[in-house]
């Protein structure tokens, strides 16, 4: 084979994830009171925008899920196959172009030359100190005269690729957009349109330039800033897994059994809650770290180890997050648990578990949506402050929290190395935005209180 | 009154005892401290004698719960358990691994941080207000949209954003206050300016968004309708019953941080440099010395608990219904 596959913990959770949204939605989809209110959340424009906009970055995310070992050039022919060490994923192998064009150093966004002053030979002999022509930036370009036509001329081809596949994108989505008249089609295009606007000139460019500039070492930033979007979604998402099963449990079995249950729920979770969360992220992140750094035979290699403490923090946010939802669960099931059928449930004999999960828990599944959604956009920024602090992802992992780190050493320096920084800003920026706006939808959608009527409570609340 | 904030006090008791085990769980079940002592000299090529001698200097070396060894009330009290988690009880924190104490450091560098949190804090919350008693006051215009739909924009920025845009304007273009530092006195007046300006900045959006909630929430109950069928005028309407009404969820929010403003800004503090607790924390985690976060989780934990007991009697002073029994 010319790779093996590797499938990394935080890679597998994922897919399990993927695979467990997909049925979710299969098993909504086939019951009217389940789709109605993802119906409502996708009838507004501000969720249909940002749901494109969370669609690209998933496929980034989900491409840079496949991992591979790319099989080393055979020495001699009896040799065994070997693979090299390197972890790549298939994201790299569509972006094997901009990981491979690697600079000296610094290098600004669309630069020909490099940042720094260099000792250079001379064609005529002799030697003098100048900022040397990138490797791979704009080294097409024979003149550097030529440099703004051939940039000016990269951008209009990326805006009309864009076009074009906008385009195509319409017309696609013209039967679609008979079947579900609700949907706010023009505004989803509007998104769409927005979002190739950015990419498709950014893509065009990338192809000789560095466009977003390379950072120390000199690799490219706006590899990085894909590479990042993974580890954003993975804190995103897989913190979930930890804190639902936790969460649901103890938040429903304080408010249905109450008495000494409650008790001891509500004492852990006032308990966890009092530390404060970031010490607490950080002694439990340092305790792995000494884990992790004491016991290196369980770690092959370094994305193992990597993927190790990814999934460790994501574990660690889980195990104190789940107060939250916990908390809201157990005052609706205490609400819900006096009500008349569950009542009636009990004198017909029905067994704890079953009214538990049959009544209890799909009447307050609208609140496990709503706080797991407004969750994620948190998670990804306490990402970036943890990885700044020391106690968030390895250092080896690419997340926006170790771009900025990296980043901010150079602060002092004059000029400054901005590109670094605004890039991992900027991705997060529009990443965290979506999910907000997203998050809004889905709470208006859910609402009990926004169904009665069919209009919202507060008018206002809608925006 | 009294019998209620003495048997709160008394609740308290059982959650510092679990705050205490999860700690002690956490930094001395898990790891044991023979990794600890790997981890601070160096993970490969060190003696047993070295790790043996770490430990013996910090009084690592004693058994973790039970000290069979000893004699009487020593079994329980000549034990890491005793000396490390329950003296912090009694505010012993014991050394850094500077061999500075930890108290003492505590001690002065709690002002830095206090006389940075407080003015952020202080400040916030006026303009937090203001702003969202604004967009309530034209609730359901193009203001009050662009306004939520700003708040939004503002909170989906990251914090060091904030934090690293403003020192690069404010500093380094516009050269009006130092990028960072500190000294005591008045002088600390201007190395406080910028990091104050950044935390106000960078709460507003979560703020004024979730005050706004609030109020709007405060203006749909029927007191509002009548004092509006009184004749009342729309402003007097908005400060003499929206604004005192939604106090009390705000206080809900805002006092339980109150006792944990002592214990300062983890990021702000080390990008401006101050030294506070919060730098303080930072060096220690990065340093991985563990007697200073040890410290650091146990004061916050009661800092914490003294917010929620501050809460609950902040009720009755702005809600009379509230009656503590």
């Amino acid at each position: 084979m010319p790779f093996l596959p590797v499938a990394l913990w935080t890679d597998r959770l994922i897919w399990l994830l993927v695979v467990a949204v997909a049925l979710f939605a299969w098993y909504c989809s086939r019951r009217p009171h389940l789709a109605a209110p993802w119906a409502r959340v996708l009838r507004s424009r501000a969720a249909a925008a940002s749901a494109v906009f969370l669609a690209a970055y998933l496929l980034v995310g989900l491409l840079d899920s496949f991992h591979y070992r790319p099989r080393l050039p055979v020495r001699a022919a009896d040799a065994p196959q070997a693979y090299s060490v390197e972890v790549r994923s298939v994201l790299d192998l569509a972006l094997a172009p901009l990981r491979n064009r690697v600079e000296k150093t610094y290098s600004a966004p669309l630069a020909t030359r490099l940042y720094q002053k260099e000792q250079v030979e001379l064609p005529g002999g002799g030697s003098a100190r100048e900022y040397p022509r990138l490797r791979h930036g704009g080294a097409h370009l024979r003149d550097e005269g030529e440099w703004a036509a051939d940039v000016a001329r990269r951008a209009l081809l990326g805006l009309g690729f864009g076009a074009a596949v906008l385009l195509a994108a319409a017309i696609g989505a013209r039967p679609l957009r008979r079947r579900y008249p609700g949907v706010p089609w023009g505004a989803a295009l509007c998104a769409l349109g927005a979002l190739l606007a950015l990419a498709g000139p950014l893509a065009a460019l990338a192809a000789g330039y560095h466009v977003l500039g390379t950072d120390r070492v000199g690799t490219d930033v706006l590899y990085q800033a894909l590479k990042s979007i993974r580890t954003s979604l993975v804190i995103g998402t897989l913190t979930t897994l930890i804190l639902l099963p936790v969460g649901i449990g103890a938040g429903i079995a304080a408010g249905y059994f109450k008495g000494r249950v409650d008790d001891a729920i509500q004492y852990v979770y006032t308990t966890l809650n009092s530390i404060p969360g970031v010490l607490l992220i950080a002694a439990s992140v340092l305790m792995v770290q000494v884990y992790v750094d004491t016991h290196p035979a369980l770690f092959p290699t370094a994305a193992e180890r990597a993927d190790f403490r990814l999934l460790a923090l994501c574990a660690i946010l889980g195990a104190i997050g789940w107060t939250g939802l916990a908390r809201l669960l157990r005052g609706e099931t205490l609400k819900l648990s006096e009500l008349e059928y569950i009542q009636a449930a009990h004198a017909f004999g029905v067994s704890h578990a079953r009214i538990l999960g049959r009544h209890i828990l799909p009447n307050v599944a609208h609140i496990v949506i709503i706080s797991l959604v407004l969750d994620f956009s948190g998670l990804v920024l306490a990402e970036a402050v943890l990885s700044y602090i020391g106690v968030g992802v390895d250092p080896s992992t690419t997340s926006f929290g170790t771009m900025i780190n990296a980043a901010r050493l150079e602060m002092a320096r004059e000029p400054m190395v901005w590109w670094s920084l605004a890039a991992a800003f900027a991705f997060m920026f529009v990443l965290v935005l979506a999910a907000n706006l997203f998050a809004d939808a889905v709470r208006d959608g859910f609402d009990p209180r926004v169904r009665v009527g069919g209009a919202p409570a507060a008018p206002a609340g809608a925006a | 009154m009294l019998a209620y904030v003495v048997r709160r006090t008394l609740y308290a008791v059982p959650i510092l005892v679990g705050i205490n085990l999860v700690t002690f769980a956490l930094f001395f079940f898990v790891n044991t401290p023979d990794d600890m002592a790997r981890m601070q000299l160096g993970v490969k090529r060190v003696t047993p004698e070295a790790i043996a001698k770490w430990k013996a200097d910090r009084g690592y070396h004693k058994p973790l719960a039970w000290n069979a060894a000893a004699a009487g009330a020593g079994r329980l009290t000549d034990t890491i358990f005793f000396e490390k988690s329950v003296r912090l009880f009694a505010l012993d924190f014991g050394r850094a691994e500077d061999n500075r104490d930890i108290a003492r450091e505590i001690g002065t560098r709690m002002w830095p941080s206090l006389a940075l949190a407080l003015p952020v804090f202080l400040v916030g919350i006026a303009v937090n207000v203001t702003i969202a008693l604004g967009m309530a006051f034209f609730r359901a215009t193009y203001l009050d949209l662009w306004g939520v739909v700003l708040c939004v924009a503002m909170m989906s920025v990251s914090s060091l954003f904030y934090i690293i845009g403003g020192q690069y304007l404010v500093s380094k273009l516009w050269h009006l206050v130092p990028i960072s530092g500190y000294e005591g006195g008045v002088d600390a007046l201007k190395f406080l300016v910028l990091p104050v300006l950044i935390g106000v900045v960078s709460g507003v959006g979560a703020g004024g968004r979730w005050y706004r909630t609030l109020f709007l929430e405060e203006m749909g109950k029927d007191y509002v309708r009548t004092a509006r069928a009184k004749g009342l005028a729309e402003s007097v309407v908005m400060f003499r019953h929206v604004l005192r009404n939604a106090l009390i969820p705000i206080l809900t929010g805002v006092v339980v941080v109150i006792p944990l403003l002592f214990m300062g800004s983890l990021i702000a503090e080390s990008f401006f440099g101050i030294p506070g607790l919060g730098s303080y924390t930072i060096d220690a985690i990065q340093a991985q010395d563990f007697a200073v976060v040890r410290a650091m989780v146990f004061i916050g934990s009661v800092l914490y608990i003294l917010g929620l007991l501050l809460t609950d009697i902040s009720y009755t002073l702005v809600d009379p219904r509230v009656r503590l029994s």
